[in-house]
């Protein structure tokens, strides 16, 4: 008797590490599978910089960053749009942060809960998804058309600051909902105003996560390409925006907001839909600057994270 | 010191007194001033909204007076800057379905299976490796990707199939789909990192191997969250401009063969846009038309993907 | 410990089992048997090391990593050591079921729940399922609560309906021996009392290790008890004696709660 109960559970046991072992196949392979799926993001961004580095980095010179653009690929450079790039941004992070901070403070530090707020937070979210493409056509029918901003410098920094507002204001929130409630009531406790604690205490502590999300929205207005065509960058520039005090009659201060302008991503664009391959060494070229651009900006974003996620200890 | 103080707001006592409250009541009136100024910064997404509702509305309601509905919705032509001018939306549609078809096709199964792995199988360091090329991944411009696209993945498919044109929607859709993984991955390893150790536990207790815990449980439980980043990629592949602008060229053809050279209603904006379009001409109207279609299209997918989420909140 | 004079059968050992979290030497030497279809309650203060004892049953420490075991757990009747390195932790858990501290059903139907564990042995037929759910659901007393609604959520239910659906999961794979980690603390007095009266039934079926903090519950329940502290197993003995005439002065001092 005893003896057939324990043949039945040998059995038995023998049955469940067949089992076993079948399951544990399955979970190897999908070790792999898992692999195999990281390694196609992998090698798609090795591809995309070994074809870049071979097609492009030999135009990478000094003279590729100080020429204009011009009919023959071997003079072609990207100073028009390395400067207009750089402008657009001065636009661009001199409207988003002060808005998109501000904005951020206001909905976590003074909103009250009433549908204006609730309003408000779900045009936050919904901002975020809408495509890229119709903030172009927002820049094109209100900035060009309506306030006659022209395709300007101007036009192009607003249209890209409303793009990144929704970064900006999510990355604030984010970083002050991580001060715990006692800082407040510390300050509070002291007799200072809402205004006194966000000055004095809010704002300074969430600066680094406001800046971590403040350069992932730069480093992303800083490659966006579609809005910036619909709302009328030019691809051939031959000129440098007027320098305040410069030119004949004497340029003034923000004159140059108002200049036609390329940048970068734009100036790609053309080189790489130009038949002639000569000019996709200059569209690798140039995609290598913005892709490193982008890349350093990302980096030091996640950089920032990490050091803020190891010294932060409330 | 103390008694002023404390009959601040009170009886009113002398010169110190009402200094107090002229202090107390400007301070009072630059909190408020501050307020109304944080608010007004608030209330600028809400006006980037009326924005974008006003002018896609308006100056489609410009379109609509030119041409008919019908026309645009039942036409099977696009060729509105011809002669012969045709204003069948249903061209671009079929162009943007197609390309984003393809790119969810790579993008939502890797992304979901790399999600899976690096929330379930992947060791700290591999996890800790992955998650910045993710994101280095997914902060590439898609300029670049566009470039990629047409000058590197378009010559490779060609030699495995010959008869591929130069221009074509499988290209751009492959290297999108590739560019969406990472939103798609680390969206979705958010959800399933935030089901709670008691479930696993649970399931491991009973038994399961970790890819049986990890599709019979974890999946179920962080559903909610993947198919917010599923709703999310569906939204960045039917928006998605450069890639199709340089890549899948600017055919306006009604069809859904990934093979084809094709348009989307962002790349045909996009495309348009480049030429000089004077404001006011029909080319100028067709844009917003076209704009209004892709933003319906967004709204729709985001009003679903507020009611899956309603569905299936999380129950754990 | 050896003096315990009983005529049961031995189901599992644990044999001078050390466990190490990294650095920290979380059990010591812990030897002591467990009886079959009896209730072996663990008791001591918190950080005495009892779940942590209990949870090396299930190699649930297999988990997480830098956990090290030293020592043996034999099961019986096959003597198979449930701690060595040659055995499957999944093949241990199949064979011993687990009820948490929290009610942790799954985001699952209730009859899902119940089958989860023969679904993940690829036991597919409905019939044999439906009977096997229906059996330990009956087996965990919620059979007559639930029977109407199998297709509901199991988070759905009371916590005491959790907890009990969590052990019909446990019961519906037929387990060797069920290790219930504080099965009770999450729950009210009544759901409390239904549970313990569960436990008490469910030892004619299967043996069972119980954690427990709540020394009355322990004297109730369990038919062995055994008293850590620090890590170490101070005192194992029948229940009944060990609370009327504890051996030793600590495990008195704990019992009459003088400390811990």
């Amino acid at each position: 008797m005893n003896t057939v109960v324990a043949s039945n559970k040998d059995r038995d046991l023998a049955a469940i590490r067949s089992l076993i072992q079948k399951h544990k196949r399955w979970d190897a392979m999908f070790g792999i599978l898992g692999i195999v799926c990281l390694m196609v993001g992998v090698l798609t961004l090795i591809a995309l910089f070994a074809d870049m580095i071979s097609t492009g980095g030999q135009r990478l010179s000094w003279e590729f960053f100080t020429n204009f653009p011009s009919r023959r690929a071997g003079q072609a450079g990207i100073l028009a749009a390395w400067v207009g790039s750089t402008l657009v941004m001065v636009v661009t992070a001199a409207t988003a942060i002060p808005l998109g901070v501000a904005a951020g403070v206001y909905l976590e530090e003074y909103a009250p809960k009433n549908w204006v707020t609730d309003l408000i937070e779900i045009n936050v979210t919904n901002l975020a998804g809408v495509p890229s493409i119709v903030y172009g056509l927002l820049g094109l029918g209100i900035f060009v058309y309506t306030f006659g901003l022209g395709h300007s410098i101007l036009t192009a920094g607003l249209t890209l600051a409303l793009l990144i507002l929704p970064v900006v204001i999510v990355a604030t929130r984010e970083a002050i909902r991580a001060i715990p409630q006692m800082v407040r009531e510390g300050a509070y406790a002291c007799g200072a105003t809402t205004w006194q604690t966000v000055r004095d205490h809010i704002v300074p502590y969430s600066s680094a996560g406001i800046l971590t999300g403040v350069i992932i929205g730069l480093a992303r207005a800083i490659g966006e390409t579609a809005p910036l065509i619909v709302v009328g960058a030019v691809t051939f520039i031959a000129f440098l925006p007027p320098a305040s005090g410069t030119g004949e009659p004497a340029a003034g201060v923000f004159d140059w907001l108002f200049a036609d302008f390329t940048v970068l991503p734009i100036q790609m664009f053309n080189w790489t839909s130009r038949p002639d391959a000569n000019f996709h060494a200059n569209a690798a070229a140039a995609g290598l600057v913005l892709v490193l651009m982008t890349l350093a900006m990302n980096g030091l974003a996640i950089w920032l994270r990490y050091r803020m996620r190891k010294n932060i200890k409330w | 010191m103390d008694n002023v103080m404390l009959r601040e707001g009170g009886v009113v006592m002398g010169a110190s007194t009402s200094d107090r409250l002229k202090k107390k009541r400007l301070r009072n009136l630059r909190e408020s001033f501050i307020e109304s100024l944080l608010f007004l910064a608030a209330f600028v997404s809400v006006v980037t909204t009326v924005g974008i509702v006003y002018i896609l509305v308006s100056e489609s309601l410009n379109f609509f007076a030119e041409v008919p509905l019908v026309d645009f919705l039942t036409d099977t032509q696009w060729t509105p800057l011809f002669a012969d001018a045709h204003f069948g939306i249903m061209v671009l549609i079929s162009g943007t379905l197609t390309s984003a078809g393809v790119a969810l096709a790579v993008a939502l199964p890797l992304g979901t299976i790399i999600a899976i792995y690096l929330s379930e199988f992947a060791t700290f360091s591999v996890r800790e490796a992955a998650k910045p090329v993710l994101e280095l991944l997914g902060g590439v411009p898609t300029i670049v990707f566009g470039y990629f696209a047409l000058i590197v993945v378009t010559p490779a498919l060609q030699k495995i199939f010959p008869s591929l044109p130069g221009f074509n929607i499988l290209s751009a859709g492959l290297v999108m789909g590739v560019m969406i993984i990472p939103y798609v991955a680390s969206l979705a390893e958010d959800a399933m990192r935030a089901v709670p150790m008691s479930l696993r536990e649970g399931s491991y207790a009973m038994g399961a191997t970790r890819l049986q815990t990890a599709l019979r449980v974890v999946l179920p439980a962080a559903i909610s969250g993947v198919a917010s980043a599923y709703v999310l990629a569906i939204s960045r592949a039917v928006g998605e401009t450069m890639i199709l602008t340089v890549a899948a060229g600017s055919q306006p053809l009604l069809t859904f063969n990934p093979a084809d050279s094709a348009m989307t209603l962002a790349s045909y904006i996009a495309g348009v846009s480049m030429g000089d379009l004077p404001h006011d001409s029909i080319g100028y109207k067709t844009i917003f038309a076209a704009g209004l279609t892709l933003m319906l299209m967004t709204l729709a997918l985001n009003i679903f993907g507020h009611w899956l989420r309603k569905r299936y909140r999380e129950v754990y | 410990m050896s003096k315990v004079a009983t005529p049961e059968k031995i189901k599992a050992e644990v044999k001078d089992l050390n466990f190490h979290y990294s650095a920290f030497h979380a059990l010591k030497s812990v030897n002591f048997p467990v009886y079959e279809k009896k209730v072996t309650a663990l008791i001591g203060p918190s950080g005495c090391g009892k779940s942590t004892l209990l949870r090396s049953f299930n190699r649930m420490h297999d988990l997480y990593p830098g956990n090290r075991y030293e020592g043996e757990i034999r099961l019986h009747p096959d003597n198979t050591n449930l701690l060595a390195s040659d055995v499957d932790p999944i093949e241990v858990r199949m064979r011993i079921s687990m009820v948490f501290q929290k009610p942790n059903p799954f985001p699952k139907s209730i009859y899902e729940n119940v089958a989860y564990g023969l679904r993940v042995r690829g036991e597919n037929s409905r019939a044999l399922l439906d009977e096997k759910v229906e059996q330990a659901l009956r087996g965990a007393s919620l059979w007559d609560e639930v029977k109407d609604r199998l297709n509901d959520l199991g988070a759905n239910l009371s916590g005491g309906q959790q907890q009990r659906l969590c052990i019909a999961r446990a019961l519906a794979t037929d387990p060797e021996i069920i290790l219930f980690d504080e099965p009770t603390s999450a729950l009210d007095p009544i759901a409390t009392a239904n549970i313990e009266e569960l436990v008490t039934e469910l030892k004619d079926k299967v043996t069972i290790l119980i954690v427990t903090h709540n020394m009355q519950q322990a004297a109730r329940v369990s038919d062995y008890t055994a008293y850590m502290y620090l890590g170490e197993l101070i005192e194992f003995g029948v229940t009944d004696q060990m609370f009327v005439k504890p051996q030793k002065k600590q495990t008195e001092d704990y019992i009459t709660g003088r400390f811990g």
